[in-house]
């Protein structure tokens, strides 16, 4: 029986590495995936590389790994926001190393990692101090930049609901990264609202098919949708 | 001298420009505004770097779906004929010139079209590019949303700029509080000047030779489908 299902979010992160590279989904805290955050730093492990497109909102899920002082560099598009304190005082103070990658070329290389391709000529920052060092290709008369894969050890992503086999659906726009990190990481690790019965997806909406996954957990994190009406929701933004 | 119009009234003269049928992606700050002058009954699709098209208005009170932001991370809604997908996917309509029109904000732009609005490259800045490298060069229409002039009082529009770049010869117009220009050959043409400006002053400002296209008709650019 194939059974990706663990227990709680201590077990689903069990085994991270010191020094790994890893993946965390989200767009500002939409399909962030706090709980398994939260996990990851009880769990202890440090020189982190994280990929991810943010570098955290306040002072919970990925801005208080950075604020641990267990990452030691990010790869990310948009680490300056109203809110990002956290992030801002530890790359002032010299704490943590960034690679700031467009958003569209850290999605495609991403991309690339997960279906095997060993990289892509992109227009996106021709001319621009994102050029520097990267090999230009004049295509059909327009240059371009050659981008590289972006693997992770793992990668932690939320979605909405799976079955033990890994199948995942999202919801709105806390999909974002979550397909694609799922395929480029070695091990991929999901939290979900709610675990369901093999069957009980319908094949032709599964967004993310099973053999991309490899941990599942159900956490809960919307008891607004439960509660009904938004109730409370605010509160997780 | 005229201050020039407002960021509303301007954002109200950006949004007349947009044909029916045409995707638009709003940039983060001014351009936002835009969305809340869209003619009513036209329909126009705005896209989300983070995965929908089809984005709505912000929710009502006590309706707030966390997992619905734009791009900005505020809350919105989702309109009928709403799509969501995955970030690879929103890039790939961004990058694969999908898209009708986007409208970004500005630190410069040059009489050449080129785009800076991402750092300032000052020491302590911090950088964040986001999706806009990815939409300057991507979008079929690139627009810049703007003040003239910055709190200082120096223009914004350049004969080359000074910050790091976003994006190389990819602005097509810049809607200002105190003139319209579009870039043609290299060089910018006044299309539209608000009341209280003058050509000569928006020479005088911007230090740059303004071509006089005020009595030409402006050409709708944007497909619509």
């Amino acid at each position: 029986m194939i059974d990706r299902v663990r227990a709680d979010t201590a077990e689903a992160v069990a085994g991270i590495e010191d020094g790994s590279t890893v993946m965390i989904g989200g767009f500002g805290r939409a399909g962030q995936p706090v709980e398994l955050i939260d996990a990851l730093l009880e769990q202890g492990a440090t020189d982190l590389t994280v990929v991810s497109n943010n570098a955290g909102n306040g002072d919970v899920g990925l801005a208080a790994l950075i604020g641990s002082g267990r990452v030691q560099r990010i790869v990310c598009s948009f680490p300056r926001q109203s809110d990002s304190y956290v992030f801002d005082a530890r790359y002032r103070a010299g704490g943590i190393e960034l690679e700031l990658v467009p958003q569209g070329n850290l999605a495609e290389r991403i991309r690339a990692a997960g279906a095997g391709i060993g990289g892509f000529y992109t227009p996106t920052g021709v001319g621009t101090l994102v050029a520097e060092g990267k090999e230009v290709r004049t295509i059909d008369g327009r240059d371009h930049l050659l981008e590289l894969p972006l693997r992770a050890d793992y990668a932690l992503i939320s979605a909405f609901k799976a079955d033990r086999w890994g199948n995942l659906v999202y919801r709105k726009t806390a999909r974002n990264f979550g397909p694609i990190m799922a395929a480029a990481a070695r091990t991929t690790i999901v939290q979900v609202d709610e675990v369901v019965e093999l069957g009980a997806l319908d094949p032709e909406t599964v967004v993310t098919p099973g053999i991309f996954v490899d941990r599942v957990v159900a956490v809960g994190e919307r008891a607004w949708l439960e509660a009904g009406e938004f109730v409370g929701a605010e509160s997780a933004l | 001298m005229s201050p020039g119009i407002d960021r509303r009234t301007l954002a109200a003269r950006i949004a007349r420009d947009i044909p029916e049928g045409s995707v638009v992606n709003l940039g983060i700050g001014a351009p936002t505004l835009i969305a809340d002058y869209l003619p009513e009954g036209l329909e126009i699709i705005l896209h989300t770097e983070n995965g929908m098209l089809g984005m709505g208005p912000a929710p009502q009170a006590g309706r707030v779906d966390p997992d619905l932001l734009n791009a900005g991370k505020q809350p919105v809604t989702e309109l009928p004929g709403a799509a969501y997908f995955h970030h690879a996917d929103s890039f790939a309509m961004m990058r694969g010139g999908h898209l009708d029109i986007c409208v970004l904000g500005a630190f410069q732009v040059s009489e050449t079209g080129d785009l800076a609005n991402w750092h300032t490259g000052g020491p302590g800045a911090i950088p964040a590019v986001g999706g806009a490298m990815d939409l300057a060069i991507g979008a079929k229409n690139v627009y810049v949303m703007t003040d003239l002039l910055t709190r200082d009082g120096v223009s914004k529009l350049v004969a080359e700029c000074t910050y790091p770049l976003t994006g190389v010869r990819c602005v097509s117009r810049i809607y200002t509080d105190r003139a319209v220009f579009d870039v043609v050959d290299g060089g910018l043409e006044v299309s539209e000047v608000f009341a209280g400006s003058s050509l000569e002053e928006l020479r005088d400002l911007t230090g740059l030779a303004l071509r006089d296209a005020t009595g030409t008709p402006s050409v709708t650019s944007g497909r619509t489908s």
